[in-house]
C-alpha cells in the first residue's frame, strides 16, 4: 500500500482529519527550506505538499509566486528539490510527500527520468497544476504505471458531467479547490464547500481534501469538519517569508494542524 | 478521402488541439471546462453564415478591409532584385493587424452572454484593439500590461484608457508580455462566469492557436486573390515577423498548401542568436516545453525555467511561438530566421525614405529579411510581405536607437 493510502487508513482509524502543509522547496534558501520540512511531522502535520519552484506559477497568488521567486534566486532546481525529499527521508519514512508546481521543468529533465528520480528520492504523489485529464498520456499514466499517485485538482467549475473524467485517472486522494481563483486569495464558505467534498467523496471513493483561501486553525478546523482533511499554504509561506525563525512557523504549523485535527 | 486531403497542411490541429506533438490543452482544471465551452462555441460559430457575415460587415466598414496589396516600387529598384509587395495590414483602424481577430472573438463573446472582456498586451496593440472593440460593442474591458512595456508604450496605454479600458499594470515576475499573460490567466481563473479572455496571437490552450489563425486568416486570403489580379500568380516567397506569430500565421495559412511557395517566418534576433539569450527567437534559440496552456519552443535554461526574451520591438518580445509555427519548423514547410535589432532599425528607416510608409519595428524585423533576401533572386521573383502594423507607437523607442532627443 503506498504511504498515502497508508496515512489516510490510520487517519480514518484514529477518526482524525488529515492535515496537509504547503511550504515551497528552496524558500528562502535550502537550507532554511529543509529545516521546515523537516519539523513539519513534529508539528501534527499528516502529509507535506512541497512546491516546485516555477517561474510562470499561472494559478498563484502573489504569495507563493515571489516564494517561488526567492527559491530559484537562492538557486533552487529540481535536482535539489529531489535531494531535499532524500534527505527529509533520511529521518522520515513515513509521511507522505507530494509534489506540487507546474509540467515544464519536469518536461525539461524528460519524464521517465524525474520519474525514476522521484521514485529513488522518496515521493509518493504529484499535483501538477497545468496536467488536466486530457492530457494524462504526458505524466499522470506513466506516474501510475511508476506507483506514484497523480492527485487531481477538482474546483468549483467541475460540474457532474466532467467529474468522472476529472477522477478516472486520480489516485491517493482529490484535492478540492474551495474557490475560482488562485491560491492566497479568497476564502469559500465551509457550508458551501461540504455538499461539493460529498459528491466527489461518493463518485471517487477516495479521500477528498481542500484548499485554497484556508489560512487560520478556525478555517482549518472548519474545512477539515467537511471533508477528509484540508491544506494550508500560502499562510504558513508567508509566516516564513516573514523572516521568523522556523520553530516560530513550526508553531504556527502546530496551531492550524491542532485546528484541522480539533474537528 | 482523396489524397490530396490527406497530405494537406491545412487540416490541423486534431481533435486534441494539437499540431503534431505541438498545441494542446495545459491549463489548470478551473480552466478547462472554460476552453471546452469556447471549443464548442466556436466550432458552432466557424459553420455559422451569420457569424461570418457580422465578421466582414465589421471587417469592410469597421476594420476597413481589404487591406491593399501594395508594390513597393522604389523599395523594389532600391534592393535591385526580387519584387516586393507589401499587404498593408497597417492601415486597419488601430494601425495593426490585431484587431482582425478581436472582432472574431469579441462577437464570439457576445453569443456566449459574457460581459467583460480581459486582455494581455505587449506593444499594446493588442490591447488598444481590445479595447477599441469593447468600446464600440459596450463591453467592459480590462487589458493586462507588463510594467516594462507600459513605460515604454505610453501612447498605446493612453490610447487604451482614452477608450475606457482600464490598463493593468503587471508587476509580478519581470513585468513583460509573459508576465501579463499570467496575470491574465489569474484573472480569467477568478471570474469564470461573467469573462472572456480576448488571447492576441497564435498561442494558448486549443482552441487559441487554430481560432485566431483562422481570424487572422483573412490576410493571406486577400494577398492570394489580389495576387492574382496583379501578377496572374501566387508570389514565389512570403515573410511575416513573428512574435507570437498571429500575424504570420494568418498570412502563410492560405498558402500552406501551394507547395511552390517559399515561408519564411522572422524571429527576432535581439542582440544576437547566441548563447547570451538576448533574443526572442524561440525556434532558432530555444526548445519544446510547456507554457500557457500549450507546448511548443520555448527560451528556457536547462532546469525549465522560462526566460525573458530581449528585443527592440515589445511586439515581439516573447519567449515562446504559436504552436502551429512549431510544427512548420520542425516538418520543413516554412523556414524561420532571425533579424537583429541593428538590422530591424535600418530596414526601418530604409521603408520610411524609399515608401514614404513608417513601419511598426515588428515588420521592420520582416523587411529586414526582404532587403537580406531581395538582391540576390532574379526579378521576376516575387515577395509578399505583411506590413502588419504602422509605426506611430514607435517612434520614441526609434528615436532614443538613433540617439535623437525628442520633447
Amino acid at each position: 500500500m503506498s504511504r498515502i493510502a497508508d496515512r489516510f487508513e490510520t487517519l480514518r482509524d484514529e477518526g482524525r482529519k488529515a492535515f496537509v502543509a504547503y511550504i515551497m522547496a528552496g524558500d528562502p534558501d535550502y537550507d532554511r527550506s529543509l529545516a521546515l520540512m523537516t519539523g513539519l511531522p513534529g508539528a501534527g502535520v499528516d502529509i507535506v505538499e512541497l512546491g516546485m519552484p516555477f517561474t510562470d506559477p499561472m494559478a498563484d497568488g502573489a504569495t507563493i509566486q515571489l516564494a517561488g521567486q526567492r527559491a530559484l534566486a537562492a538557486g533552487q532546481t529540481l535536482d535539489r528539490t529531489l535531494e531535499m525529499v532524500r534527505t527529509f527521508r533520511d529521518t522520515d519514512t513515513d509521511t507522505p510527500v507530494v509534489m506540487m508546481g507546474y509540467y515544464n521543468p519536469i518536461y525539461s529533465r524528460g519524464v521517465a527520468r524525474f520519474l525514476d528520480d522521484a521514485t529513488a528520492a522518496g515521493i509518493d504523489g504529484l499535483i501538477i497544476v497545468d496536467l488536466p485529464p486530457e492530457e494524462d498520456d504526458e505524466l499522470c499514466l506513466p506516474a501510475r504505471a511508476r506507483g506514484i499517485d497523480f492527485i487531481r485538482l477538482a474546483t468549483p467549475t467541475t460540474d457532474a458531467a466532467r467529474l468522472p473524467k476529472v477522477l478516472q485517472n486520480t489516485s491517493g486522494f482529490v484535492y478540492y479547490v474551495s474557490i475560482t481563483g488562485i491560491t492566497g486569495a479568497a476564502t469559500a464558505q465551509a457550508a458551501d464547500v461540504g455538499p461539493e467534498v460529498a459528491r466527489i467523496q461518493e463518485a471517487s471513493g477516495l479521500p477528498v481534501v481542500v484548499g485554497f483561501g484556508i489560512r487560520t486553525p478556525e478555517a482549518a478546523e472548519e474545512f477539515a469538519r467537511v471533508a477528509d482533511g484540508c491544506v494550508v499554504g500560502s499562510a504558513i509561506v508567508a509566516e516564513h517569508a516573514a523572516g521568523k525563525p522556523v520553530e516560530e512557523v513550526l508553531a504556527f504549523v502546530r496551531s492550524l494542524s491542532e485546528g484541522a485535527h480539533r474537528s | 478521402m482523396p489524397d490530396d486531403l490527406i497530405n494537406s497542411f491545412m487540416s490541423g490541429p486534431d481533435e486534441n488541439g494539437r499540431f503534431g506533438k505541438f498545441g494542446g490543452r495545459f491549463v489548470s482544471e478551473t480552466l478547462m471546462p472554460l476552453i471546452l465551452e469556447l471549443e464548442a462555441q466556436y466550432e458552432h460559430a466557424k459553420t455559422d453564415d451569420s457569424f461570418w457575415e457580422e465578421m466582414h460587415h465589421l471587417w469592410t466598414h469597421y476594420v476597413g478591409r481589404p487591406s491593399p496589396l501594395y508594390f513597393a516600387e522604389r523599395l523594389t529598384e532600391r534592393l535591385g532584385g526580387a519584387k516586393v509587395y507589401l499587404k498593408r495590414d497597417e492601415l486597419n483602424h488601430t494601425g495593426a493587424h490585431k484587431i482582425n481577430n478581436v472582432l472574431g472573438q469579441i462577437i464570439l463573446a457576445r453569443r456566449m452572454g459574457k460581459t467583460r472582456i480581459i486582455a494581455e498586451t505587449g506593444a499594446g496593440q493588442h490591447g488598444v484593439a481590445t479595447a477599441t472593440v469593447c468600446a464600440k460593442f459596450g463591453l467592459k474591458c480590462v487589458v493586462y500590461m507588463g510594467a516594462h512595456d507600459v513605460e515604454r508604450q505610453q501612447p498605446n496605454v493612453f490610447r487604451m484608457r482614452l477608450l475606457g479600458a482600464e490598463v493593468i499594470q503587471v508587476t509580478s515576475g519581470r513585468g513583460t508580455l509573459k508576465d501579463a499573460m499570467n496575470d491574465a490567466l489569474r484573472d480569467w481563473v477568478t471570474n469564470v462566469r461573467d469573462t472572456f479572455y480576448c488571447i492576441g496571437t497564435v498561442a494558448g490552450p486549443h482552441p487559441y492557436p487554430a481560432m485566431v489563425r483562422d481570424f487572422q486568416a483573412i490576410i493571406g486570403t486577400e494577398a492570394k486573390a489580389q495576387m492574382q489580379a496583379a501578377e496572374g500568380r501566387l508570389p514565389d516567397t512570403i515573410i511575416a515577423a513573428i512574435g507570437g506569430g498571429s500575424n504570420a500565421m494568418g498570412l502563410f495559412y492560405p498558402f500552406l498548401d501551394d507547395k511552390e511557395v517559399h515561408i519564411i517566418g522572422v524571429e527576432a534576433g535581439g542582440k544576437g542568436v547566441d548563447d547570451k539569450m538576448e533574443h526572442c527567437a524561440s525556434l532558432t534559440g530555444g526548445r519544446p516545453g510547456v507554457l500557457h496552456g500549450n507546448r511548443t519552443y520555448l527560451l528556457q535554461d536547462d532546469d525549465g525555467q522560462i526566460l525573458e526574451g530581449f528585443s527592440i520591438s515589445a511586439g515581439l518580445d516573447y519567449p515562446g511561438i504559436g504552436p502551429e509555427h512549431a510544427w512548420l519548423h520542425d516538418i520543413g514547410r516554412a523556414e524561420y530566421v532571425s533579424i537583429t535589432d541593428r538590422e530591424a532599425l535600418s530596414a526601418f528607416t530604409l521603408c520610411c525614405e524609399t515608401e514614404g510608409i513608417i513601419p511598426a519595428l515588428e515588420p521592420s524585423h520582416a523587411l529586414a529579411h526582404v532587403a537580406k533576401i531581395a538582391p540576390d533572386l532574379p526579378s521576376d521573383h516575387i515577395i509578399c510581405m505583411n506590413m502588419c502594423g504602422r509605426g506611430d507607437k514607435d517612434i520614441y523607442t526609434v528615436a532614443k536607437a538613433l540617439g535623437v532627443e525628442l520633447s
